[in-house]
């Protein structure tokens, strides 16, 4: 596989960049959009009404497996106040291949079926079968109590390993139930274990995440008076407007998606949610449409993790060095295919974890069942094997009797190393760094000051990359404008999650054009109006739009210096934009004023506007099973460090101290990379102890936050952070991305200090009182034996 | 006797009277997002579990989801945006912003007036007490520990500012 690309120029610029101070990047400093957030003034997807709006509902399938034998929407469509009961016959395209804003073709194996509603067969409880719009919410109810729908239930499949075996229901029409697999193969994991002087077995189970978000899924379709199909909705990708324009049957520049500030993603909103059905309803009905998911809704109907089943064998030589590694991964796709393919090529990538290990055998596998489909959730495949590998090499360092952090030391990857793919790492690879900083901060285990009370320190690594799979051929463009009074617009399509997306941008003109944050408006997120910057997904925004506004900033920024060099009669590379002004620091009295400068180009009719895009590398579209090469431009490391107090009476744990030690490559904002970090920790803290989305026998059975618990206030420690800035990322200025790669390491960190503090191993997740506790007792019952 | 199916409610909102007509099983916070159209208050679970339309009733922070609007007649409401002019809800706002408290903003309303209602009866919590106070709303983007940060620092700066007779604030530009 060949890498092209890269931008040369860049590279360049950043290198003579370095020596230079900067006066915006690396502080901490409040984002554009949180002083509007604390004033209350922010439209959010579902704020927002428009005159003559009608209000949407979706039916949802009661049965996780059945066939819909017949339909009678009559009865809805007679009730006084309906204007539009739709069903799957009356979607212009109902199956198509699902996109996720990628621009390139990546085949079937890397597309699943999108299917916008049920037809003949029901996959999962919750699947959307009929669609009302009326002119209130409660008669929209009403109408959907009227909708007669007759089932026949399935047998259905409910375990992806009862899905793979020969004769298991089908979970689709015709294609199998095996959604991909992949391999990876480093030496000879035979000879690898006959070398090994220990080897650890487990099986880890890891469970269904969501993603649980404050604002629902939540949009408002209206047609304008060009007959285009306006959606303003709560999303991370606005290029679904693509398949939005293949589900009603109409040219991709007939439809207009403009995202919100949403009121968080995580991967959740990655999917198309409500864009399709409402394009379907206000073209139907001619009306605007709102439609927004309520709480029990949106844990039914988006994409969940997805669940792992891991196989682990991992070999060690005495002095504790790792030889082999074997794991078979089973991961649930659910109901429909998805983000699952890609997901298990992240997992597949990662599933080594980030060590030289000579000898290595992954295979991987996901298979459809009629649970609720899973997709992107944080952490995106690379979580999952991530708990398996690093629970694994501490009960390494258990049997060796080595320390958490010598055994990790020992054999993790540094510079120049390559992973089990065959992937080489030019650049700081920060692992043992991060590793040995966050675990020296935890300092010494303290006393337990009750007799119930046991302390443990838990240590745990991760990898993850930023910027999305190279054979997907990510791109992205910003637009600057320079206006005459000396204030910027910057257009860019980048959707903001709340980690500062939109306000990064802005620093980044503000830093390269010497204007304040105060003159620059950006434009985001509009398909019509705003340069597409690809997926707010794949810890890629930053890494690509912010690259592409680096490299739109600059351009401008060299046209104002060429014109004061002109109007100087100083050399160009001799003078500094800061301020508002252009001045040679050697001579400050060669100093003009932005403005002057703007003014004179204006005048001389040099273009005061730019739009620039940014390439990440490309790679080809894996042909093979086994995954080789690069499959991502470049990782990101971190490390947690946990202490964690058990109650030996409950099982309960509590997290007391949480280190999180990674290399951001570089700052932008030192606020909002924080807040990446903490929030990440806490996130996946609650994978680890509280998180368990129960489905049984495809019944959702945690259908809101009374029992899908996420952590509250008083749940969690101070997370403390340590950020290592190498400048070694590929993102503007030597950053990289930390949104995702936040929450991996989190979860097993904590397994691996329960185990510390109480000596059992918890290989199911979540970790709750109940597993912990039962854990301990079946222990005491094998040592009294 | 027949069924009334609709009632009149009047709530006194942000400082200026609304009266419209409800339904009798509708609940504060419909009321206000649907017929006052007051969009500060946000609607994150509809029944109580995760504070994002925490506002004040008659004086005490309430999740408005569980208050039927008729128990809220003739009352008085009072919401972030109907704040604006307080200078410890302002104080709040502007520490919220400053400590990178604020990622989606969803939860930050309903964050703030509950973190406004603490200060107001405790001025000097502790962060246990802090954390006490904010664990009925939830945030999934920050942790939490920019939020109580947020909230001790204002709490700390009220002390001094009690001391010197100033007004309150928490941050310089840098």
């Amino acid at each position: 596989m060949e890498t092209t690309v890269v931008d040369e120029g860049l590279t360049k610029i950043d290198a003579c960049h370095k020596a230079q101070e900067t006066t915006i990047i690396g502080k901490r400093r409040p984002k554009i959009d949180a002083w509007p957030k604390a004033k209350g003034t922010t439209i959010y997807a579902d704020d927002f009404t428009m005159p003559g709006m009608l209000h949407a509902k979706v039916l949802r399938s009661k049965y996780p497996a059945a066939m819909i034998l017949a339909i009678d929407t009559g009865k809805a469509e007679a009730l006084p106040g309906v204007h539009a009961v739709l069903t799957c016959k009356d979607v212009p395209n109902n199956n198509l291949r699902a996109k996720f804003g990628q621009s390139t073709d990546v085949g079937s194996n890397f597309e699943g079926l999108y299917r916008v509603l049920a037809e003949s067969k029901v996959r999962f409880m919750g699947e959307a079968v009929a669609l009302v719009a009326a002119e209130s919410l409660k008669i929209a109810e009403e109408a959907l109590d009227l909708i007669k729908v007759d089932y026949e239930p399935l047998p259905g499949v409910f375990d992806p390993i009862e899905a793979l075996k020969p004769g298991a229901y089908r979970v689709g029409e015709s294609e199998s139930n095996v959604v991909s697999r992949f391999k990876v193969r480093k030496g000879d994991v035979e000879a690898g274990f006959a070398a090994a002087d220990v080897i650890v077995e487990n099986t880890y189970r890891v469970p269904f995440g969501d993603h649980a978000y404050l604002e629902p899924e939540s949009g408002v379709a209206w047609v304008d008076e060009d007959e285009v199909i306006n959606i303003r909705v709560s999303t991370q990708v606005i290029e679904h407007f693509r398949t939005v324009a293949e589900v009603v049957g109409l040219p991709q520049n007939r439809i207009r998606v403009i995202g919100t500030w949403l009121g968080g993603g995580f991967g959740g909103k990655e999917d198309i949610t409500v864009e399709s059905f409402l394009a379907l309803l206000t073209l139907k009905t001619g009306r605007p449409v709102k439609l927004t998911y309520t709480r029990e809704e949106s844990l039914l109907a988006h994409g969940k993790r997805h669940p792992y089943i891991m196989k682990y064998k991992t070999g060690a030589t005495r002095d504790g060095r790792l030889v082999a590694l074997e794991a078979e991964l089973i991961s649930d796709a659910g109901a429909y295919t998805y983000l699952t393919p890609w997901i298990l090529l992240y997992s597949t990538v990662n599933a080594a974890g980030p060590y030289n290990i000579p000898n290595v055998k992954v295979d991987t596998v996901s298979a459809l069942t009629n649970n609720p489909f899973t997709s992107a959730n944080r952490g995106f495949g690379a979580v999952q094997p991530n708990v398996a590998y690093e629970s694994q090499i501490d009960e390494l360092a258990r049997v060796l009797g080595m320390g958490p952090l010598t055994i990790r030391q020992k054999n993790c990857l540094r510079q120049g190393d390559s992973l089990a793919t065959n992937f080489k790492f030019d650049r700081y690879v920060a692992v043992a760094e991060a590793a040995e900083k966050a675990w020296q901060a935890l300092g010494p285990v303290p006393e337990s000051q009750d007799k119930n009370i046991r302390i443990g320190h838990g240590l745990a690594v991760g990898m993850m990359s930023y910027g999305r799979l190279t054979f997907l051929h990510d791109s992205s463009r910003c637009f600057i404008k320079l206006e005459l009074d000396g204030s910027v617009v910057v257009r860019c399509g980048v959707q903001d999650l709340g980690g500062g997306q939109a306000s990064t941008l802005c620093e980044i003109v503000s830093e390269e054009l010497g204007i304040p944050l105060e003159k620059i408006k950006i434009y985001i997120a509009d398909t019509a109006l705003t340069p597409l910057a690809g997926t707010t997904t794949a810890t890629r925004m930053l890494y690509m739009s912010g690259n592409a506004t680096l490299k739109t900033a600059r351009e401008l920024k060299q046209r104002l210096l060429t014109k004061a060099e002109a109007m100087l009669g100083a050399r160009a590379a001799d003078l500094q934009i800061a301020n508002e002004c252009i001045v040679n620091p050697v001579d400050p009295e060669q100093q003009i004023t932005l403005k002057e400068a703007i003014d004179a180009c204006a005048t001389d009719g040099i273009e005061l506007f730019y739009e620039g895009q940014f390439n990440a590398p490309f790679t080809e579209v894996p042909t093979s099973e086994i995954i080789s090469g690069p499959t991502f431009a470049d990782f990101t490391f971190g490390c947690h460090a946990v202490e964690v107090a058990v109650d030996v009476d409950t099982g309960a744990v509590d997290v007391r101290k949480l280190i999180a030690c990674f290399d951001v490559g570089k700052a932008i904002n030192v606020l909002n990379v924080e807040g990446q970090l903490e929030g990440g920790a806490i996130y996946n803290m609650g994978y680890a102890l509280t998180e368990d989305l129960i489905v049984e026998k495809g019944y959702l059975k945690t259908p809101s936050f009374s029992e899908y618990l996420i952590a509250t206030s008083v749940d969690v420690p101070d997370v403390e952070t340590i950020m290592i800035e190498s400048g070694a990322g590929l993102g503007p200025y030597g950053a990289k991305g930390v949104g995702e790669p936040a929450d991996n390491s989190i979860a097993p960190a904590i397994l691996n200090a329960i185990c510390d503090a109480v000596g059992v191993r918890i290989t199911t997740m979540p970790a709750t009182p109940e597993r912990v506790f039962w854990a301990m007792q079946e222990q005491q019952q094998k040592s009294r034996q | 006797m027949e069924l009334q199916n609709e009632i009149t409610v009047s709530v006194r909102i942000n400082g200026t009277q609304f009266t419209a007509a409800a339904a009798p099983e509708e609940s504060l916070l419909e009321f206000l997002r649907t017929r006052a159209m007051v969009m500060d208050v946000k609607c994150g679970c509809n029944k109580g579990d995760c504070g994002t339309c925490t506002l004040i009733l008659d004086g005490q922070p309430v999740k408005s989801c569980l208050v039927l609007v008729a128990q809220a007649n003739s009352k008085e409401v009072w919401t972030v945006k109907g704040m604006a002019l307080d200078p410890l809800m302002q104080a709040l706002q502007e520490s919220f912003a400053t400590h990178g408290a604020i990622q989606c903003g969803f939860c930050t309303p309903g964050m703030l007036v509950t973190a406004r209602s603490l200060l107001a009866d405790c001025p000097q919590p502790d962060r246990a007490a802090i954390k006490e106070a904010l664990s009925g709303n939830l945030c999934r983007c920050t942790g939490y520990k920019k939020i109580v940060d947020a909230v001790a620092a204002v709490a700390a700066c009220q002390a001094s500012a009690r001391v010197q007779g100033g007004r309150c604030r928490v941050w310089k530009q840098q």
